[in-house]
Order: C-alpha cells, then sequence, then structure tokens
C-alpha cells in the first residue's frame, strides 16, 4: 500500500502497519495466558481439597513415582531447551535446525510414553478416577496436561516435516515454540504441586 | 492491499466475493457476515431468553393458571426455565451482541484494517458459538427438561442427578457452557491480536476509538479469568458423567471449591460485559455532545484498573457460605473499592457532556439511559458489598433486581446503543427515529417496572428460586408487586414489536444511510455504508492523523475532524 507520509505536531505517521510480535506468535501467547489459568485453577483446587483432607494421600492408595517421574521431568526439560537451541540455530544458518528440532520431538514424545506407562502402573495398583479425589485430581491434572503435551507434540511434528520440505517460516517455528515452552514449563510446578 | 493485515495462509479465503448463498454465509471468513451472524443469533437468543421470562414471571404473578402459550408450570419446568433464562442471557446473549458482534464488525473498521488478522479461526468461533447454541437449546428438550439448578451451578446440586433430576439436561448445560467458552476463546485472540498488530498506519494507542479498547481489556478479562471455570466445569462434567467426587463432601471433595471456581470467573465476567457497554456509552456520547472526550487516557487506564481489581472480589458472592469472616472483611474493602473506578468512569462521560451542544438521537437516548439505570444497579451493590447487610439481603430479590439493573442496561441498552448507533453503517438504511422513540420510551419506563417493585420485594425478604410464594403465608400478600412486574415485563415484551417493525420499515423503504450520517470522527464513517468486502478499496486504505473525539475544535469551520484527513488539505 502507499501510505503518504506527513506529520501533525511533529508527530511522524509511520508508512506501514506495525505488528508488535507477528501475528501467530502473538496470538498464541495469549493463548497460553489462558492456558496458565486453567492450570492455575487445577493446581489451586488441588491444594484446597489437599488441605482440607485428613490424610493426604489416602492410606489405601498408591505412592506417586517420584523418582522416575523426576528423571522425566529433566527429559522434558532437555527437549524445551533443544527447541531452543533450534531456534539459535535457524537464526545464525538453517541447516543446522533439523537434529535439535528432532530431538526436542523425540525428548517431547519420550515423556508422554513414559508417562503412560506409569499410569498403566499405577492403575494395576488401584489408583484410579474414582478410587478416591486424590486420584481424581492425580489424572485430572496430570492429564490436562498429557493432553496438551500431545497436541504440542503433533505442532512440532508438524514444523518438523515442514523443515523437512523446506517450507517453515521462522514464526512458525516461534508459534509452535511458544506453545511447546509452556509444556514444558508448566510441568515442574504439576511436578512440585502434585508428585512432592 | 493491506495484506499484512491478514495472515499468509488464511489470505486465499479473500480472493473470492463475499459470501454465496445461505451456506456460504455460515462460511464466510468476512469480519462484518460473521458479526451479523454473531448479532441475529444473540437476537434470536433473547428472544427466546424473553419468552422464558414471560412463561415464569406469569407463573409468580399468576401460579397455577396457565400461561397463555405454554400451559400450567410445573416446578421443574419452572426451575428450567429460570436456569436457563440466566445462563441465555448472560452467555448467549450479552456476549455475543456486546463483545463478539460489535467487537468483529468495529474493531477491523475502526482500526483501518481490512478484516480480522485470523479470518479463519474467526469463522471457527461462530461456528463452535453456533453449536453451543444449538447444544443448549436441545437440552431444554431433552428426556427429563433442561437442568434446574441456577445459572451458578453450585454442586452438590448440579453433580448429581439423584438430586437435580436432569442427568441429560445437566450435563448438556455444561457442554454447551464449556463449547461456548471455547468459541470466544478463539474471538478474544483475534479481538486482541488484530488491535496490537493490524492498526492503520498512524494510529497510535491513544488514537484507538474508546470502544474496541474496551472490548480488547474485555477480552482480556475474559482470557484471564475463564481457565479456573473451565477446570471447575471438566470436573463438574466428571462428578456428573464418571462418579468422581470433585465436589462430593461425601468422598473427600469440597462443593466450596466450585463457587471459588465460579465466581473468580463469575465477577470479572460482569466487567467483561460492563466495559464494551461504557465504551460504546463513551463513544456515542462524545459524538452526540460535540465535544472532546475528557480524559481519555484516565478512562482507559481506570478500565485496566478495574479489570485488575475485579480479580480480588469475587468471594462477595460467597458471604454466607461458610467463608471465613476475616476473609468476608477483606472482601468487602475490595468490592467497596472497586465502585470509585466505576464511578470515575461515569464522571467522564458526564464531564464529556458538560458544554456540549447536546443532540438528542435515538442511539444518545440509550446512551444516557444506560448511565441512569445502571447507576441504580451500581449504588445497590454496595449495600450488597458491605457483609453485613448481604446477610439480609443475599439470595433476596433484592440481589435478583440489582444485578438486572446492571446487566439490562449493559446488554439490552447497551446494545440497543450500539445497534441503532451503527444501524446505518451495517445496512446502509436509516431507522425510523420516531419509531425508534417510541420503542426506547416504551422499553425504558416498562423494564423500571419490572424491577422496582422487585427491589422492594427483596427489601421484604421475598427469596429468589421459589416456585410459589403462596405458600409461604408472610409473602402471600404482596401478590399485587408480583403482579405489577409481571405486567410490566408482558409490556415491555410487547414493545419489541416497534423495533421489529422499524427495522422491517427500513429494510424495505428506510432512507439510504450517508456515509457519515452522525459527523462522526472514526474510520468506520469513510467506509461506504454498508462497507464492502475488504472495507476500503485497495489503493485506498485509510490513514490516520488525530485522536478520534476531535469535536468542536476551535478555529475550524466544521464542528468534527475525521482521523483520516490530512491536515494539509484543509489548510
Ligand atoms: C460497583 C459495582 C458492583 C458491586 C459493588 C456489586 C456487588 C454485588 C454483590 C456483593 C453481590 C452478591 C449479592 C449476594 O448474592 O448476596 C452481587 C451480585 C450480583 N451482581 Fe453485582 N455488583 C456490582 C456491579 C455489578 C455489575 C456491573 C454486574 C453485571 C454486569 C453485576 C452483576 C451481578 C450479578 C449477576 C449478581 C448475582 C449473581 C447471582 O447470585 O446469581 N454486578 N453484586
Ligand atoms: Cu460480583
Amino acid at each position: 500500500m502507499t501510505a503518504p507520509s506527513a506529520s501533525l505536531a511533529g508527530r511522524a505517521v509511520q508508512a506501514r502497519r506495525q505488528q508488535v510480535l507477528p501475528n501467530g506468535v502473538l496470538g498464541m501467547l495469549v493463548f497460553v495466558l489462558t492456558e496458565v489459568m486453567l492450570f492455575a485453577g487445577l493446581i489451586s483446587a488441588h491444594a484446597i481439597a489437599m488441605a482440607g483432607a485428613t490424610e493426604w494421600p489416602p492410606l489405601n492408595q498408591p505412592r506417586l513415582p517420584v523418582v522416575v517421574t523426576l528423571l522425566n521431568t529433566v527429559a522434558l526439560l532437555v527437549s524445551g531447551g533443544m527447541l531452543a537451541w533450534a531456534q539459535r540455530a535457524w537464526r545464525r544458518s538453517s541447516q543446522t535446525v533439523n537434529p535439535p528440532l528432532f530431538g526436542a520431538l523425540a525428548l517431547g514424545l519420550f515423556f508422554v510414553l513414559m508417562q503412560g506407562r506409569e499410569w498403566v502402573a499405577l492403575i494395576r495398583e488401584g489408583l484410579t478416577l474414582t478410587s478416591s479425589t486424590y486420584g481424581g485430581f492425580f489424572y485430572l491434572i496430570v492429564g490436562a496436561h498429557a493432553l496438551h503435551a500431545l497436541a504440542a507434540i503433533l505442532a512440532l511434528a508438524w514444523a518438523w516435516r515442514r523443515l523437512a520440505v523446506g517450507r517453515l517460516a521462522e514464526a512458525q517455528l516461534a508459534t509452535v515454540a511458544v506453545f511447546w515452552y509452556f509444556v514444558v514449563l508448566v510441568w515442574p510446578f504439576i511436578y512440585i504441586r502434585v508428585y512432592l | 492491499m493491506a495484506t499484512t493485515t491478514v495472515d499468509a495462509h488464511a489470505h486465499d479465503s479473500h480472493a473470492h466475493e463475499g459470501p454465496k448463498g445461505i451456506l456460504g454465509y455460515f462460511w464466510s471468513t468476512d469480519h462484518k457476515v460473521i458479526a451479523q451472524l454473531y448479532l441475529w443469533t444473540g437476537m434470536f437468543m433473547a428472544l427466546i431468553g424473553g419468552l422464558m421470562a414471560y412463561v415464569f414471571r406469569m407463573q409468580l404473578a399468576f401460579p397455577g393458571k396457565p400461561v397463555p402459550g405454554f400451559g400450567v408450570v410445573s416446578p421443574v419446568e419452572y426451575n428450567a426455565l429460570v436456569t436457563n433464562h440466566g445462563t441465555i442471557m448472560i452467555f448467549w446473549v450479552a456476549m455475543p451482541v456486546l463483545i463478539a458482534a460489535f467487537g468483529n464488525f468495529l474493531i477491523p473498521l475502526m482500526i483501518g484494517a481490512d478484516d480480522m488478522v485470523f479470518p479463519r479461526i474467526n469463522r471457527l468461533s461462530y461456528q463452535v458459538f453456533l453449536l453451543s447454541a444449538i447444544v443448549i437449546l436441545a437440552s431444554l428438550v431433552v428426556e427429563g427438561g433442561g437442568f434446574g439448578g441456577a445459572w451458578t451451578a453450585y454442586p452438590p446440586l448440579s453433580a448429581n442427578p439423584a438430586y437435580n433430576l436432569t442427568p441429560l439436561g445437566a450435563t448438556l448445560w455444561v457442554v454447551a457452557v464449556a463449547l461456548e467458552f471455547v468459541a470466544f476463546l478463539l474471538g478474544g485472540i483475534n479481538f486482541i491480536v488484530t488491535l496490537m498488530n493490524a492498526r492503520a498506519p498512524g494510529m497510535k494507542a491513544y488514537d484507538i476509538p474508546m470502544v474496541c479498547w474496551m472490548i480488547v481489556i474485555a477480552s482480556i478479562l475474559f482470557m484471564l479469568s475463564v481457565g479456573p471455570l473451565i477446570a471447575g466445569a471438566v470436573m463438574l462434567l466428571f462428578d456428573q458423567t464418571l462418579g468422581t467426587g470433585f465436589f462430593n463432601p461425601a468422598v473427600g471433595g469440597d462443593p466450596i471449591l466450585w463457587q471459588h471456581l465460579f465466581w473468580f470467573f463469575g465477577h470479572p465476567e460482569v466487567y467483561v460485559v460492563l466495559l464494551p457497554a461504557i465504551g460504546v456509552t463513551v463513544d456515542i456520547v462524545a459524538t452526540f455532545s460535540r465535544r472532546k472526550l475528557f480524559g481519555y487516557r484516565l478512562l482507559l487506564y481506570t478500565a485496566v484498573g478495574i479489570g485488575v481489581l475485579s480479580f480480588f472480589v469475587w468471594a462477595h458472592h460467597q458471604f454466607i457460605a461458610g467463608i471465613d469472616p476475616r476473609m468476608a472483611n477483606i472482601f468487602t474493602v475490595t468490592t467497596l473499592l472497586i465502585s470509585i473506578p466505576v464511578i470515575e468512569m461515569f464522571f467522564v462521560v458526564f464531564a464529556t457532556m458538560y458544554g456540549g451542544s447536546i443532540r438528542l438521537t435515538v442511539p444518545m437516548l440509550w446512551a444516557l439511559s444506560f448511565l441512569a439505570e445502571f447507576m441504580i444497579g451500581g449504588m445497590t451493590g454496595i449495600y450488597l458489598g458491605s457483609s453485613g447487610s448481604d446477610i439480609y439481603l443475599h439470595d433476596t430479590y433484592f440481589v435478583l433486581a440489582h444485578f438486572h439493573y446492571t446487566f439490562f442496561p449493559i446488554a439490552i441498552i447497551g446494545g440497543f446503543a450500539a445497534f441503532t448507533y451503527w444501524f446505518p453503517k451495517m445496512y446502509g438504511k436509516m431507522l425510523d427515529e420516531r419509531l425508534g422513540k417510541i420503542h426506547f420510551w416504551g422499553t425504558i419506563i416498562s423494564f423500571n417496572f419490572i424491577f422496582i417493585p422487585l427491589f422492594i420485594l427483596g427489601g421484604l425478604g421475598q427469596h429468589r428460586r421459589i416456585y410459589n410464594f403462596q405458600n409461604f403465608p408472610e409473602l402471600a400478600p404482596y401478590q399485587p408487586l408480583r403482579v405489577v412486574a409481571t405486567t410490566a415485563l408482558v409490556v415491555m415484551l410487547l414493545f419489541q414489536l416497534v423495533f421489529f417493525w422499524n427495522l422491517i420499515k427500513s429494510f424495505r423503504r428506510g432512507v439510504p444511510a450517508p456515509k457519515n450520517p452522525w459527523e462522526s470522527n472514526t474510520l468506520e464513517w469513510t467506509a461506504d455504508s454498508p462497507p464492502p468486502h475488504g472495507n476500503w478499496p485497495p489503493d485506498q486504505m485509510p490513514v490516520v492523523y488525530r485522536g478520534p473525539y476531535e469535536y468542536g475544535h476551535p478555529g475550524r469551520e466544521s464542528d468534527f475532524w475525521p482521523q483520516n484527513v490530512p491536515p494539509a488539505r484543509e489548510a
């Protein structure tokens, strides 16, 4: 478009529309804001239930696997780090983006599969959605996170495919990355509040 | 063309012209078409909500008698009607009309963009909304009838079908509300990003028309408050369908937890709908007072301040729900504090009118009556916010009248103000002023005749959500007040026929609207009436040189100064 430049009382009219951030990234940030509040809601509901309970966890319910999940947490954090590495690599030269992006994707998948394995074990030991409020909150919160992780992994896989065929734009990678960072960074809070 | 405003892969949808056929309408990505869809769906739902009120008010005025057009109202039906009336009016009328319809129509036009930044997400938003409307309507006719546990859906009543007797209705109710939230999330993201990224060249933050700011601040509030309620809704859904006990004290759950999650959203929500109505009022009052808005930045910062404060008042809905009295004190203070910024916004509007040359057009009448009527709602909120007096007033008709004096001005009066003001732009026709005034006075007067009697009844101790007051010897004698309220409601509903007649008349033989019938400054008035697909010809996208409220500028011949007029051309 051809906007004339003019000025009024010392104010210069810029000739183009100005974007604060690329549309996709900004939209995703706004969405993540809601997601943060969703998990804040879940975690505070959990805290209120915990504060009101006489025994938490209930004596007849299995304990959660603290150590294995800690390792899994580390895997997820490393995955987030690899994505940051991929974004940095992009800004330098797009050659080395593929390996760290794939690493982030693979570690994310590893995290979800490990969580699934734990769920199977816990269900066998008698912790289910309806076995107690304790179990209910566990599956609700961890399950909500797992759904987000799966969605984010699909997005990462999409980005990785597009990179392979050379059609990935930097803003698209950034948009996906915002969501993955959210999934990664909200997890330690869940780990501390729910597992410890 | 301003291609930078539209994100790259959605752009192909712009290549073809506006909607084709009825189905094309529902598949259009044009922000104006989506605005129409939201508007008419919202109006349709308002009609349903209004007719529901007619049925249950008739039952209250003439208990047990068959209601013309409906028949005898059973207690279960009564509960379902009251519950869904409230739910529909808030989630399917106030939000879609004020925020979604006018947000969609106005934001791109007022900031000089050709569309929203995410047109396809915008379309998806409406489609999810339509689905949610279908689900809530379907919930009324399923086996067992619609949900009857009040719009606040407190457990254990809402969580257990053995108590509420509506296994399907209660679940569909939760699903419908959740879908509606998804629709507004999608819409809200669009509003926020569009306002940030797609403004016309030259439009700085303080050149944005107030109504756009208010809709965007309201969207941010909504996004920040809705998360915990979505969490609560999922928990409630699990309690209903999977047999969990999040809110069931028998298995270690906590019913008060729901109240916290609900009102943490519920109170900000009242400001989510209030702010857009204030924005509409401010724009209309400035235009028809021919005066520069007094204190633009003050108003903006006040709105943000209200937004922040509104997250710290929610427990004033729970003063007698068993919360710690020390907490009640804190929430009394925060609640009373929030009346200060609210009244500040009103003084900004009064100061704008002061010394102006006021034109009493129909939209201006609606805007002024918004101020007058909302004031009654805000003042009575102070009695409710003081925990001492609320112990008596809680859950009486006083509360009911309070929030109708806030919500009705916001959703209905604000909606009519916006509709009559922007109608010429939307449809290229002028509305009839005389019919508009008849409709205005009829609606406003009957509105007060509905709710002033209810204030009195509340003060006398009449509780809400009761099927038949004849069963309460000390309340039965006040029946005449109930009859007055019901009669006034019927009159008000009948006056809406004048509105529809006005609509039909101007669609068929209304005077064609010029581009700028109100001599206003903002950019939407520089587009054709109605604006074409893309809003302006690609080579004539507007450029902004000044703020939106430059009326009555000294030293200028005409008393308005549109945002897009270059200074040079006039010198
Ligand atoms: C300064 C302004 C306001 C104050 C101090 C205030 C205060 C209150 C208080 C304390 C209650 C609880 C009463 C009770 O249940 O015992 C209440 C109820 C309510 N208020 Fe307000 N309010 C204000 C403005 C608004 C606005 C702007 C709206 C709507 C847009 C609104 C809508 C409602 C609704 C819907 C309820 C009843 C909820 C229910 O129990 O169903 N209020 N208000
Ligand atoms: Cu409130």
